[in-house]
């Protein structure tokens, strides 16, 4: 019988046993990070493939970037990722619903015919002998072969990476810094334009948020004497948000005299 | 059990990944999906250094990573950029250039 060569390298049973259940347990993990809403559970998700991925590399003796896929992967990147995510907004959930039609009867169509073709080109391919298993490459250590190999071989690519993390450090603090169009008013600037301002009334500063005795969270807008709310007095980001109660509510004449005592 | 079935896992990891990128809307959600398909190559290049004894692909899955890394901060920094000036992290929202 024709021995494709990639069917070599038999592996012990525990490695086998590893394998099949992470295994599956990545593959629906990957699946999930597609079918979630959530762009924070895709990121759990995301972890778990790659914990999984380093369990791998640590089984198929490569220790050291099993080590460095969790130390950079799970511990930096991951953690960018969720930190841009809490800065973009956690709430900003995906709506799944299409924007082009038919993109995803297609792409998913495509991808099963390219899963397809690497798969069954995986169970044709040939290299052509036996595989060498890697404990010959490794008997040395991991981490003393693979610096032998980065210190000589590969030094000049080493170097070359190192200039384009400086590079990519350099272009993020670029990207990310926040141009000031106007100056920042100093405090004397700002206490000038309060005092010489077109009138005194808020002189004295912004008049508080809350209703005295029903409400004085910084939700609510206070009452001006005639009963209407005073927009001033709540912070101009809720207003924003769209978090600012009605202080309708907390009228006397509108109160429901029913409420229970803890309220 | 044979290696190759961790190129199998490879393989499906990255057409996952594709289909991730093509799907998704949220930009950081893309952008988890290009880090999938980075660490299913990384897998093969982990495992045909395993079938060829030869430390080599481990040597080259460690420059990805590095790579990864730099691209991740540099994306992550655009994204950040278009979604203070646009309120938006999808990706159908940048499509000033088209109109």
């Amino acid at each position: 019988m024709n021995e494709l060569a990639l069917q070599v390298g038999q592996t012990a049973a525990p490695e086998a046993m590893l394998f099949w259940i992470l295994a599956p347990l990545t593959l629906a993990a990957a699946l999930g990070m597609l079918l979630v809403k959530k762009a924070v559970h895709s990121a759990i998700l995301m972890a778990f493939v790659m914990v999984a991925l380093a369990i791998f590399y640590i089984a198929q003796g490569a220790p050291f970037l099993g080590i460095v896929q969790i130390v950079v992967y799970t511990g930096a990147v991951m953690m960018l990722f969720l930190f841009i995510l809490m800065l973009v907004g956690v709430d900003s959930s995906d709506s799944l619903t299409e924007t082009i039609r038919g993109l995803r009867p297609i792409a998913i169509t495509a991808a099963v015919g390219f899963g397809g073709l690497l798969v069954s080109l995986l169970g044709r391919a040939s290299i052509g002998r036996g595989a060498v298993g890697i404990e010959a490459a490794n008997s040395e250590g991991n981490v003393e072969g693979i610096a032998q190999l980065l210190f000589s071989t590969f030094v000049w690519p080493f170097e070359v990476v190192s200039a384009l993390l400086i590079t990519a450090a350099l272009g993020a603090m670029v990207l990310a810094h926040h141009h000031r169009i106007q100056e920042r008013p100093t405090q004397r600037q700002l206490s000038i334009d309060r005092f010489r301002g077109d009138s005194l009334a808020t002189a004295a500063g912004l008049p508080a948020p809350g209703v005295f005795a029903r409400h004085n969270a910084v939700d609510v807008p206070a009452l001006l004497p005639d009963g209407s709310p005073a927009p001033a007095s709540v912070n101009a980001s809720l207003k924003a948000r769209g978090d600012v109660l009605d202080s309708s509510h907390f009228e006397l004449g509108t109160v429901d005299t029913s409420v229970e005592e803890e309220k | 059990m044979n290696a190759a079935n961790y190129l199998y896992l490879s393989a499906m990891l990255f057409t996952i990944g594709a289909v991730g990128v093509v799907v998704r809307r949220n930009a950081i959600v893309v952008f988890m999906c290009i880090e999938l398909m980075l660490n299913a190559a990384n897998l093969s290049f982990v495992t045909f250094s395993r079938i060829n004894g030869d430390l080599n692909g481990q040597v080259v899955a460690f420059f990805t990573m590095v790579v990864a890394a730099c691209e991740v901060v540099v994306g992550l920094a655009i994204i950040v950029t278009i979604y203070r000036s646009r309120r938006s992290a999808s990706v159908d929202d940048a499509s000033l250039l088209k109109r």
